[in-house]
């Protein structure tokens, strides 16, 4: 059994009064490519930003590298940040820098270094996302699918130790996709990095992952190998790796009964 | 229904005391981030041109015509008494006490503590500070500090253009279209108007208007709900409020500074 990169202990959280996760524990090995899947809305997203210390737990723990990241400090919080690289669901690229100078933000914020290495490190990353050629455009010229191989350039241009990727598969043509799964693979064994991927692309997990967790109504509702997941006799998780409409996973967030709240809307 | 109306003023005031102690939290956030600001001047410096420089046209332009009107008007009026003598010392003092420091700094807030806010807003809706706070660079001493203190530095240097293009142009209409005799325009104008008195409680004026109202602007920005019409409602508020704030403090600079 590796060692785990993350903790998360008895994670109870809530936005204004509408909790998210109840009681929710998952651990995350060191070195390894861990999916985190489940319904949207399920709060995949606000998972990372606890991991990130954005959001801050109403109850339990998120240790990361050993440290409680809800109790550091804010000096301590930026440092531990130093060794995480985050993948915006939407890209959040700073706007009025291009694409050059948005992947070289990172460097130019923390290190002193010549524009010559500056400009290696930066290119080597473009050329990975397949996108030297596009470094003096602004965010504002890129299509979706680009901005988000910039963002992704740009979050791994530091070689972070934990990297968390945000739904890192949508809006890629197949070409682009299937080097960005490797990517993920590759930046994994090659650098030892720990990843998180967040993605409802089952199949493209399936491939990369090392670990898999589910997660429904709050807590992780299944764990374990790609194999194990796909051998389950839960219908739950088949219902989910198969993506089929009808099952004990509901598609809608929840709500009254549509037939009963047409029939009150005409009273 | 009247305690509905009560427990209504009751939550107002509660809300606006805590979004009081936030923005005060806030500003002492922004001003840990001076040493970084004192590392890199150089986004000072952007900050300046941006808040600073592009707003010297509207500021120009407004000293000008502003100067040009009170000249006008005093006139008419000293005629009557023979005493358009002391025209340069109405339109200097009018200028440097009041109109100046107040008319710089409304204008400032509509052209550069709305921009400011929209700005930060939008940084914020579209995610580029969370990702900031990700690659593990503080936002606010990255991004608000600079635009804060460019900002206060801006607004008396701002003014002080108006008061000298106001002057000068009053000068222009008075000495120069209605005759008014020049030397009696600067000299009584040198006599009556005291630097101390004056000229040092105008800049103290504009300099803490200026502190307000980037102030507002960084927070309101800071603040505002991440979508568009939280950005828009925040860009208001911003102008509004600022412009509330200006007026109200001016009341109570000028009855401290002038008062009897
Ligand atoms: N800022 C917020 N304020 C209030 N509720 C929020 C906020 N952000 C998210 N939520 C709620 O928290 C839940 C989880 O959101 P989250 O973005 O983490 O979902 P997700 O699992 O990432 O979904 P998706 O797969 O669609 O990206 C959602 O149901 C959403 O309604
Ligand atoms: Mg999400």
């Amino acid at each position: 059994m590796p060692n785990s990169l993350i903790k998360i202990s008895d994670l109870t959280f809530s936005y204004r009064g509408r909790t998210i996760f109840s009681d929710l524990n998952l651990d995350i090995a060191e070195g390894k490519v861990s999916a985190i899947m489940g319904p949207s809305g399920t709060g995949k997203t606000t998972l990372l930003r606890l991991i990130g210390g954005q959001l801050i737990p109403n109850q339990g723990n998120v240790m990361v590298e050993g440290k409680s990241i809800p109790s550091l400090s804010n000096k301590q919080l930026y440092q531990s940040r130093r060794r995480m690289g985050m993948l915006f669901q939407s890209g959040a690229l700073l706007t009025d820098l291009s694409v050059f100078e948005n992947i070289a933000f990172p460097i130019r914020e923390h290190y002193d270094f010549p524009e010559s290495i500056i400009r290696d490190l930066v290119f080597m990353k473009l050329e990975i996302v397949g996108l030297r050629g596009a470094y003096k455009l602004m965010p504002s010229e890129l299509s979706g699918g680009m901005s988000r191989r910039v963002a992704l350039a740009r979050a791994i241009v530091l070689d972070p130790v934990l990297m968390m990727y945000d739904e890192p598969f949508t809006g890629l043509d197949p070409i682009t996709l299937g080097t960005i799964v490797s990517l993920i693979k590759e930046l994994n064994q090659a650098l030892g990095m720990t990843s998180i991927l967040v993605s409802h692309d089952v199949k493209e997990v399936l491939s990369i992952a090392d670990e898999v967790h589910i997660l429904s109504n709050g807590i992780v509702a299944a764990s374990g190998s790609p194999d194990e997941l796909q051998n389950s006799d839960s219908d739950w998780v088949q219902q989910f790796l198969q993506g089929l409409p009808d099952g004990p996973v509901p598609f809608h967030y929840p709500a009254t009964d549509y037939a009963q709240s047409l029939k009150e809307d005409i009273k | 229904m009247s305690m509905d109306w009560l427990q209504t003023i009751g939550q107002k005031t509660l809300r606006f005391f805590q979004r009081t102690g936030r923005a005060v939290i806030f500003l002492v956030h922004v001003l840990s981030g001076l040493k970084m600001l004192v590392q890199r001047p150089r986004l000072l410096i952007r900050e300046l041109y941006s808040v600073g420089v592009l707003s010297l046209l509207i500021i120009i332009f407004s000293g000008l015509f502003v100067g040009m009107v009170l000249s006008l008007l005093g006139y008419v009026t000293l005629v009557d008494f023979g005493a358009e003598g002391s025209l340069g010392v109405l339109v200097s003092l009018s200028l440097v006490r009041e109109l100046g420091p107040v008319l710089t700094a409304l204008l400032f807030s509509g052209r550069a503590g709305s921009a400011l806010t929209a700005e930060i807003g939008l940084m914020k809706a579209t995610e580029q500070l969370a990702s900031m706070e990700m690659m593990a660079v503080d936002p606010i001493k990255r991004i608000i500090t600079p635009r804060l203190i460019a900002g206060i530095l801006s607004l008396p240097i701002l003014t002080a253009i108006f008061m000298a293009i106001g002057i000068y142009s009053g000068f222009l209409v008075g000495g120069v279209w209605l005759g008014v005799d020049e030397g009696s325009f600067w000299s009584q104008m040198q006599a009556k108007v005291d630097f101390q008195h004056d000229v040092v409680n105008g800049f103290i004026k504009s300099f803490i208007f200026g502190i307000v109202v980037t102030w507002i602007a960084v927070f309101e920005g800071y603040d505002a709900a991440p979508t568009s019409a939280g950005v828009s409602e925040a860009t208001t508020r911003s102008v509004v409020h600022s412009a509330l704030a200006i007026l109200a403090l001016d009341f109570v600079l000028t009855s401290i500074m002038f008062g009897i």
